[in-house]
């Protein structure tokens, strides 16, 4: 009797611990639902048949725009789930070691445009080519070409992208004694970021207590490199980061925010820079379309009519997306035809009336409307406008392999060093070269 | 300490008992009719379950540990003597001892090495002597001692990332709670992110925080199995609280601060989730000047942000490598305390 009872209870060890085992295994395979996602979209119907992902970073506009709910009413057997990854250096190392794995991937999976030319030169062939599938003739050109191989092979869709403006607030512009007319303004620092800087010198002498010009130093970096003619790499593919002109350029507008006291010293995206637009620290910031959406959520009712937007001293490019199908997804013709249609220029209208995220496609330009409230919180500022006349004239960039390491090297530590240590430009400088060297394995 | 030891005993006598044919499992077999030499199936099965079950119970553990710690060790190291890119997985060039030739010479690499270890000193032995002095209070009959020890508890079951979130808004430079009491004290506000020193003290009380309660249980816990006739005689011979505590309490958890200092020693060396997070944005960098980067961080940095997956791999050989002495450092340092008892 005693050893039946004994068998027994080693029995339901047994059965626990293989429930144990596979219950371990089955939470190893299905990481794609981890804490960062946020599975939603489709209208929940469950009716369709086939159930398509899209693997995104940030926030798309997609879902926000109610763009998946409709698809979804368009074609009934078709339902959608977006997989967010919030920070793009967790989500991009994910996707490359997926599709080398040739499984895990998304049916649809997003690019960022520092990650794009990574993705032309080593993954194209885990790409479909979707250039035979729609008019290419729609996107902008440079557009286009980031995402094209050279042999013609178009592996992504260009989504958004970042055309500069600068977005101010007016009231404090109006206590430091500056001009608050977006025209005038904008006609003041026209044609280069050194005047907008020294505008800055303008602002610091009467500013308005606890307030600074700019948030930090690295945005007007970021904001006047994207307007160069060159970045890191030259059109071969060369690695030309310190004798580009564009980024000599760049480097000597952030040098002098750095260095004299009209910085926050944020660091964007972070916490306290958020709070930052939240006590209205600082008075402008270079603002890409994609960052006035963001800058209306945590600036709060108290930013409302007070921000306005200004064109930017020069026509620049700062950030953008693309989509892509992976050869190795289940449902390729569908994910094609939902990428192809996400990215078409009604729909990317309608994530702009949303989100403000700009249109790729110049034909959506004649009939974008932003959303009303975006409109008043900007005070009415004609941002359609503004932003149509950026992306029409931004300079053709080239970007490279470690573009995002190498800008990371020059915004994160020289420039940071220079900002936040008191380093000397020489030094932050020297630090970055050093920074790089390591990227570059050199 | 003899009560597991008895519930540990009595399974074992009784397995050792089960194969032979003697008392009341066989007997019973016997009873029910059935032919019970041993070369009946159910015998031979009997047996066999019993050398077996052992090895199946502790199969999960293995399988788990060969798919997920024994084949990627040895993968890494393969990797760590090749040349692999993150873009290229399936394009490895040997490089043979090259990533380690190039860590070796690498500033950023020796910079790591020494944070690692000063913020591994100035967060593990502030933290153990902390845990030692609250788990000599808890100790004392105390109301609502219950209540305490869960209370203790509470940073250590709090996630990295919440305890990470909340130190790092406490330490902005602009608007932090510590600058703003620093403020009444007349101290400057210090930019806890980015000075060196200030940094890796941050970090460290990040980690203070959330395992010196952890740390104090586990001293409870020893110091509860002290026998209380040797406190009696200490207090007979004339000692007071304080030369009790130093003279019985301290020599009798010997074992166990050993312990302590073994597992927040390999803590501290893999610190990875506090400096990250502290960092924000780019937080693999550790700070602008690598301030606090780490061991830890460095990897990461390498590989999956930078994407030389070779290096990343060479660096965590270095790390298990440096694991390894750490351990044989502790071997001897037990011997040794053994030996002088």
């Amino acid at each position: 009797m005693r050893t039946s009872i004994r068998r027994s209870h080693r029995l339901m060890a047994l059965a626990a611990v293989a429930a144990l085992t596979t219950g371990l295994l089955a939470g190893c395979a299905n990481d794609s639902d981890d804490g960062s996602s946020d599975n939603s979209g489709g209208d929940g119907s469950g009716k369709g048949e086939i159930t398509l992902t899209i693997g995104t970073f940030g926030v798309f506009g997609y879902k926000q725009a109610g763009l998946y709910d409709e698809y979804t009413k368009l074609h009934p057997d078709i339902s959608i789930k977006e997989n967010v990854t919030t920070r793009t250096d967790v989500y991009w190392p994910k996707v490359l070691t997926r599709l080398q794995a040739g499984s895990g991937t998304d049916d649809i999976q997003a690019i960022e445009v520092g990650n794009i030319t990574e993705a032309v030169q080593t993954q194209a062939n885990k790409f479909v080519d979707l250039g035979k599938e729609v008019d290419k003739s729609q996107w902008l050109d440079w557009k286009l070409a980031q995402a094209t191989t050279k042999d013609g092979r178009t592996i992504g869709l260009g989504t958004d992208i970042g055309p500069m403006a600068i977005c101010y607030r007016k009231d404090l512009f109006k206590k430091a004694g500056l001009e608050t007319d977006r025209d005038k303004l904008a006609a003041q620092w026209k044609g280069d970021w050194a005047k907008y800087v020294d505008l800055g010198k303008k602002y610091m002498k009467k500013a308005p207590s606890g307030t600074k010009f700019v948030d930090s130093a690295s945005s007007v970096y970021n904001a006047a490199l994207g307007g160069g003619a060159t970045r890191y790499y030259d059109k071969d593919g060369n690695v030309v980061w310190d004798k580009s002109q564009g980024v000599q350029k760049a480097w000597n507008a952030a040098m002098t925010v750095a260095t004299s006291d009209m910085s926050a010293k944020l660091k964007q995206f972070d916490k306290p820079w958020d709070q930052g637009f939240a006590n209205g620290s600082f008075a402008s910031v270079a603002c890409p379309a994609w960052m006035m959406g963001y800058i209306e959520q945590k600036s709060g009712d108290a930013g409302k009519g007070n921000w306005d937007v200004a064109a930017a001293p020069t026509a620049a490019n700062w950030g953008g997306s693309f989509v892509g199908v992976p050869t190795a997804g289940k449902h390729q013709k569908e994910a094609i035809a939902l990428a192809k249609w996400l990215t078409a220029p009604e729909q990317q209208a309608k994530v702009f009336a949303k989100q403000a995220s700009f249109p790729s496609t110049p034909s959506a330009y004649a009939g974008l409307k932003p959303a009303a409230d975006t409109t008043a919180y900007f005070s009415n500022a004609p941002i359609t406008q503004i932003f149509s006349d950026s992306a029409k004239t931004i300079p053709t960039q080239y970007f490279g392999i470690k573009d995002q390491p190498i800008n990371s090297a020059l915004t994160d530590v020289g420039i940071l060093q220079v900002e936040q240590k008191g380093k000397s430009p020489e030094q932050g400088w020297n630090a970055a070269k050093n920074e790089i060297k390591d990227v570059l394995g050199q | 300490m003899s009560s597991p030891k008895q519930a540990l005993a009595h399974p074992a006598s009784s397995a050792e008992a089960a194969p032979g044919t003697p008392p009341g499992a066989a007997g019973g077999a016997r009873g029910r009719g059935a032919p019970a030499d041993a070369d009946s199936w159910r015998g031979r099965f009997y047996r066999w379950d019993t050398k077996a079950a052992p090895y199946a119970f502790v199969a999960p553990f293995f399988v788990l540990f060969g798919a997920f710690s024994l084949i990627p060790l040895l993968y890494t190291a393969w990797y760590s003597l090749h040349n692999v890119q993150l873009s290229s997985l399936d394009h490895q060039t040997w490089a043979g001892l090259d990533n380690y030739r190039n860590l070796l010479s690498s500033d950023f690499f020796w910079n790591a090495l020494k944070n690692t270890f000063s913020i591994g000193l100035i967060s593990t032995v502030p933290q153990l002597l902390a845990a030692l002095g609250l788990a000599h209070l808890l100790n004392y009959k105390l109301r609502g001692s219950t209540m305490w020890r869960v209370v203790m508890l509470t940073p250590y079951a709090t996630s990295v990332a919440a305890a990470t979130l909340v130190f790092t808004l406490l330490y902005s430079w602009d608007g932090g709670m510590v600058n703003w009491v620093l403020h009444f004290f007349g101290v400057e506000p210090v930019n806890w992110r980015e000075s060196d020193w200030g940094s890796q003290f941050a970090v460290s009380s990040i980690v203070i925080w959330r395992w010196t309660g952890y740390n104090a249980l586990i001293y409870l816990a020893a110091m509860q199995a002290i026998p209380a006739d040797l406190y009696e005689s200490a207090a007979i011979d004339g000692a007071n609280r304080w030369q009790q505590f130093r003279h019985v309490t301290v020599p009798q958890l010997r074992p166990t601060i050993l312990f302590t200092v073994v597992v927040s020693t390999i803590g501290a060396t893999q610190l990875f989730g506090e400096p990250l997070l502290f960092g924000g944005v780019s937080g693999s960098k550790g700070g602008s000047e690598h301030q606090y980067q780490t061991l830890g961080l460095y990897m990461y940095d390498q590989g999956w942000i930078i994407g030389n997956l070779g290096k990343a791999s060479a660096i965590a050989w270095s790390m298990f490598l440096l694991l390894l002495i750490i351990a044989a450092v502790n071997l001897l340092l037990t011997r040794r305390l053994r030996k002088s008892q």
